[in-house]
Formats: structure tokens, sequence, C-alpha cells
């Protein structure tokens, strides 16, 4: 144990980058997950075949083979097709493409659980159908999609781990490179357990205020229900009808 | 770039671990379904002393990644091969996810179902076995059956640990012969065509149970 | 019927009843607290073997609780409550000291009393003979046989005999709630619980259900306790109504005398927004 923590006190500069990169990864992986559940959630949910079939096609292609064997593929494969992305681009992609094609069942759930009269009051005001979606069918399935999102994010940050073994210096990495150096075993993979541990309760305490937000905003919180507040119909008919 | 001949080549050697992917996921299952009950039963002792340590104990494994898990479990128990090691690390892990769903079904057990076994004196075993459980379990089914397949998407990890199942096999002959892509594009093949009917088959079972209400 | 009574506006009871005038059922100082709601304060109450009680008042006056306290499903925040004059919410402790009994003196006690639902309550994964047969074999004991057939003959006496096989969720409401009545009667108790066992069902159903209960009451003499709105079925089965109002007992009586001369303003009121 002593030589462990000597090691790790040599190498703090090492951790704190493996740490960084690990939120990193985390935090791009998010982002492109998020932007491609919304694209592909609206795709699958469209009244339009042409385009709800083929995505369809493809989120159950990335949700039904492993992100594992994505990740490999867009590292190891890819360059053979003559393309080469860095290690961190392949992570970034892979995790967004996986985790966007569940994402996107979430959105598309999301939506269809607006009540309908959401949606023939927008029509009856003659909002186009980005009005809809952007004043009135958004705002209201936004805070149900929170919780799943949350899910979603641990997850994502549960399998960064992965991304050590394409030579990503996320925090695995290092770690293992200082297990190497010291011999010691047990505490490394001790002490990591506890990093992500808390790395994902500081994620999911983050995403609760968000949903807390997003919930006063719609008028669905105790203090909002203090406040009388347009609706989001009242609102989107003010701006979208003029 | 794509040699068919690579594939042909590399198939038998790919399913050899598939059927290890498809043991593991099996027995890695069952474990999980056991366990996973035990642990939601646990989850609900009237002790204090049992009830705490058991839900802290969930939190944490659900919240932690299974790479590491299977790393940590690796390292600490080098005398236990590594599919016996794999297969426990992943029924343990996702044990603290099914205990979750059990715990969601239990408690959607109406609470007049309780009080009704109180009114007729039922001992507890039977309030479980005959009453509780049987309405709980119901629900409960689709859900087991989606982790299942998360956990066959997730075998892969084995390999770090040196379990030759699919993907470990795959990189073998990648690596070998320079057929990552055919390999690799095998392999996610395969994953696809036996997760995608389960799921759909899932689905539609979830609809009837949903439906037979 | 009932001898003469003496009703006080608050406190005990005293009254006779047919049979050996022992208290099947006794309440001593009573108190139910929720958080900062005491729901009842200081119930003194005893009910006579044999004796047939209707409990009325407003919602919130506590009448559900008693029962819920006589099922074991709740705990007396203060107070006793006897059995046949044993104690029954506690159990003798070191010393001769009264302490709060544990859920093995419960189990030796509580089938003794058997309760009825307001949501049935009945087990949907069973069919009705199951439900019928499940707590007679595995808690009194009975072989199959003896309990299947037991369970026919309440089956046969709720007027249900051909729904041995059906399943709950497919009988009406009424129907639910004579198989409720059914079995709680399997475990033969000496006391029957009824917690507004017709409020949930359609009016056209309730008499058919009341008429299973009028039954009962005339050809047995179980104890019964019985909260309920349907003044005209207690004024028919009942020996004494007892009005509540904030969990204390605020009249008390034969039914005729407490609906038709109420003493207590409450009761008038009550009465006269009820009948």
């Amino acid at each position: 144990m002593g030589d462990f923590i000597a090691a790790l006190s040599h190498s703090l500069p090492d951790v704190g980058d493996g740490l960084l990169t690990t939120v990193e990864v985390t935090a791009l992986g998010a982002v492109l997950a998020l932007a491609l559940s919304f694209a592909l959630g609206l795709g699958t949910g469209s009244p339009w075949r042409t385009l709800r079939v083929p995505l369809r096609a493809v989120v159950e292609f990335f949700r039904g083979t492993s992100l594992f064997v994505q990740l490999f593929w867009l590292f190891y494969a890819l360059p053979i097709l003559g393309y080469q992305l860095t290690p961190l681009a392949c992570a970034v992609v892979a995790l967004g493409l996986n985790y966007g094609a569940y994402g996107s069942e979430v959105v598309r759930g999301a939506l269809a659980a607006v009540p309908r009269g959401q949606w023939e009051a927008a029509v009856a005001l003659n909002l186009t159908g980005w009005q809809r979606l952007r004043l009135v069918l958004l705002p209201q399935a936004w805070p149900q999609m929170i919780p799943p999102f949350t899910n979603l994010l641990i997850q994502l940050l549960k399998s960064t781990p992965l991304v050590s073994l394409i030579t990503v210096g996320d925090i695995t990495f290092r770690m293992q490179q200082i297990r190497a150096g010291t011999g010691d075993t047990r505490d490394a993979y001790l002490l990591l357990l506890v990093v992500y541990f808390v790395l994902a309760a500081a994620a999911t305490s983050g995403m609760n205020a968000a949903e807390r937000r997003a919930k006063a905003r719609l008028g669905l919180g105790a203090a909002a229900a203090r406040r009388p507040r347009a609706t989001a119909l009242e609102r989107a008919a003010s701006r979208g009808a003029a | 770039m794509w040699h068919w001949s690579n594939v042909t080549e590399s198939l038998p050697v790919v399913l050899r671990g598939f059927r290890l992917t498809l043991l593991a996921t099996v027995l890695g299952s069952l474990v999980a379904a056991v366990l996973g009950l035990a642990l939601a039963i646990a989850g609900r002792a009237p002790t204090r002393w049992v009830r705490v340590p058991v839900r802290a104990a969930v939190a944490f494994v659900r919240s932690t990644p299974v790479m590491i898990q299977l790393f940590a479990a690796w390292v600490l128990l080098p005398r236990l091969s590594v599919t016996v090691i794999g297969v426990g690390v992943l029924g343990v892990h996702y044990a603290a996810y099914t205990s979750e769903v059990y715990r969601a079904g239990i408690d959607a057990v109406p609470r007049g179902q309780w009080e009704a076994c109180t009114a007729l004196s039922l001992p507890r075993h039977r309030v479980w076995r005959a009453v509780v459980l049987p309405q709980a379990l119901r629900n409960v089914l689709p859900a087991l059956g989606n982790y299942a397949i998360s956990m066959f998407k997730e075998t892969p990890f084995l390999s770090v640990i040196g379990v030759a199942e699919m993907v470990h096999q795959a990189n073998e002959f990648g690596s070998e012969h320079f057929a990552y892509l055919e390999t690799l594009t095998l392999t996610a093949a395969i994953f696809l065509v036996a997760s995608y009917p389960t799921s759909v088959g899932l689905r539609t079972l979830e609809e009837r149970l949903a439906r037979s209400h | 019927m009932p001898g003469p009574t003496d009703s006080a506006p608050l406190g005990k009871p005293r009254l006779r009843v047919p049979g050996d005038g022992l208290d099947r059922i006794t309440f001593e100082g009573v108190v139910k607290r929720y958080g900062d709601n005491t729901v009842l304060d200081h119930l003194d109450l005893g009910v006579r073997r044999g004796e047939r009680v209707t409990l009325i008042g407003p919602s919130g006056s506590g009448k559900t609780t008693i029962l819920r306290l006589l099922m074991t499903l709740e705990r007396v925040s203060d107070g006793f409550i006897y059995l046949d004059g044993q104690p029954y919410s506690h159990m003798h402790g070191p010393h001769g000291t009264l302490v709060p009994a544990d859920e093995a003196y419960l189990r030796q006690v509580r089938s003794r009393i058997g309760m009825v639902f307001q949501q049935f309550n009945l087990f949907p994964n069973m069919d009705v003979l199951a439900n019928l047969t499940e707590a007679p074999v595995h808690v009194l004991g009975l072989d199959r046989d003896e309990a299947e057939q037991r369970a026919r003959d309440l089956l046969d006496l709720v007027g249900l005999a051909d729904k041995a096989h059906a399943h709950p969720t497919r009988l009406s409401g009424g129907q639910q709630q004579r198989v409720a009545i059914a079995r709680a009667l399997a475990m033969r108790p000496e006391v029957l619980l009824l917690d507004e066992v017709t409020s949930a069902l359609d009016p056209e159903l309730v008499a058919g259900v009341l008429d299973v209960l009028r039954d009962i009451a005339q050809s047995t003499d179980i104890t019964m306790l019985c909260v309920t709105h349907e003044m005209a079925f207690a004024r028919d089965i009942s020996h004494r109504v007892m009005m509540f109002d904030a969990g204390r007992v605020i009249e008390t009586g034969p039914p005729e005398r407490v609906f038709n001369d109420p003493h207590h303003e409450r009761t008038r009121a009550f009465l006269k927004a009820v009948l």
C-alpha cells in the first residue's frame, strides 16, 4: 500500500491528466450523443417513411451491436479502409453513436407522451412543424427526458474505461501505468472504483438539479405553482402566430 | 481492402468464441436473475443492519464500471479460471440492476394485498411465495430479458481478462492475418443478428403482458 | 333485543346484551397518533360476545382506525386492547408488566379476528377456491380436502357456488366482495370486522352483499364491528350503534334510539346529512 501511495503522489499530474481526459471523453461523447438523440429521435418519430425507416435501421444497428465492437472497429478496421481517426476521435464517435441511438428512443418516447391535445392545439394555432416542436412539444417533453438521460449518462461514464484499450490516456490508462510500475494491483483498482463512483454521483446530482430547473420553468415544480405563468401554448401563440 | 477469404477463414474461429459468449451470457443472466431477487428481498429486510449495507453495496456496484470490476476480481482471485471470474462479475454487476427492477415490481404490489395477508395471518413465507412474488414478477420478466441482452453486448469486456469470447477471437485472428476489417465487421454482424430479433421478441412479449391485464 | 342503555356523551357505555355478558373486545385508553394528528383520543370501548356494533360518523373521526388496530394493521400509540379479557395489543412481560406484543404473540391470537376490506383485496394470482383455502391450509393447518370442503360450503352460503374456479378479476365488484367475506369466514373468526365493505361498489351490487351479511348476522353469533354508511343495514343487524367524532365516542345506543332520537347535537347533524 505504501509503495502505491508513493507512486501515486509522484505521478499526481499524470493522474490529474487522466481524470481530465475521462471527463473530456465523457463530456464530448455525451454532447454528440445528445445531438444524435434528438436528430435520430425526431427522425424515427417522423411521419415520413423515407426518413423514418432508414433512421430506424441506423438506431437498431447501433443498439444491436456492442459498443466494444464499434470502438474497436473504428480504431482497427476503419484505417484499413483508408480513414484514420485519432484514438480520442474514435472514442467520442463510438460513444456518441452508441448512446445517441439509445437516447433517440428516450426522445421519441417523451415526445409521444406529450398529450395529443397539445399537438392539436398547436395545429389549430397554425404553427409550423418546427414551431410546434420548438415552442410546444419539446419544452413539455424535455423534463421527462432527463431521468432516462441521466441513466444513459452514467452508463456512458461507466463505459469510458474502454477507451484505455485503444490508448486514450484516461484515468484507467494512467492507473494501469502506475500499477505496472509498482506491481501493486488491488489498491489501484479499488481507488479507480471509488473515483468512478464519485464521478457518477456528481453527474447524477447535476442532472437532478437540471431536472428540477426544467420542471420549474414548465410550472410543474412547487415553487412555480405559486406564480401564475403563461402556458407553453400561450407563449407559443403570441410568438408563433405573429 | 475487403477480402472475403478472411471472412470464411475467420468464421470458425469467431464462432468458437461465440459459443463462449453465449455461455457467459446465459450463466451470467441466471446469476443476475437469482442474486438480484435475493438482494431485492434483503433490501427490504426489517432490520437496518441488513438493509443498509445491502442497498449501499448495490448502489456501489451499479455505479462503477464493469471493466474495472473485472480487473479487480481478476487480481483478487488469481486461482479461479477467467471464465468463472467473468461470469461471476457480470452476474453480480447485473444483479445490482435487476435488484432495482425486482424492487420496483415488489413495490408495485398494492398495499391492500399485504393487508389482506395480515388479516388472514398468513406466515411470512406464504406472503412472499403465494401472494407478493407472483404478482411482482409478472412485470419483471421483460426487464430481465432486456438486461440479458445488454449483458450479451457487454461480454466483450471479458476479453480484457483473457476469456476467449467472440471479440477476443476476432482480434486474435485479425492481428495474425491483418484481417481486422473482416473479423470485426463479422463480429458486429453476429451481435446484430443475435440481439435484434431477441429485442423485437421481447418487445412483443412486453406488449402482450401489458395487454393481458 | 338489548336491555336498558345508559349512554353518556363521552366515556364508557354500559349495556347489556344477550349472551354471557363478557366483553369480547375491550379498548382501554387507546390513543392513536399519526405524527401530529391524534386520531383516537383515550378511547374506552367494550364490545360483548355476539354483539354487533356499527360505527358511524364523519370521515377522519377514527372509525376505520379502530378496525385497523384490531386487525393489527396499525399499532396503538398508547393504551391497551384486550380480547376476551386477555391482552391483545400487548403481551405479558417480565414481573407482570405489559409490553407491546411481538409478531410471534400476535400470530397466535390474530386468527380469531377476520376483516373484509373496502377494496376486497382478493389475491389476483389465485382462483376463488385458492383464495379461500390458502389461509386455512397454511395457518390453521387444515388438510387440503377439508379446506376445500369448507370453502365450497362458504361459497354456497354467499351464493357463488359455481364460481369456485373463476378468476377474481373476472367477477363483478359485488361478487368479489362476497368472495372476500367467504375468505374471512373460512378462518372461523370470533370477530368479523367490516370496513365500508359496500362503499366501493356500484349501487346495484350493494344489496347482494348486504343480504349475505344479514344472513350471517341472523344465522351465527359472530361478533361484528361494522363501519358503514348504509343506515338501513345498520338498523337491521346492529345491537348497538356508536357515533364517532374527532376520535371519541360521543353517543351510543340501539339503532332505533340513536337514529330516531339522537341525544347529541353532532349526531343529529350527521344523521340529518346522511339519512
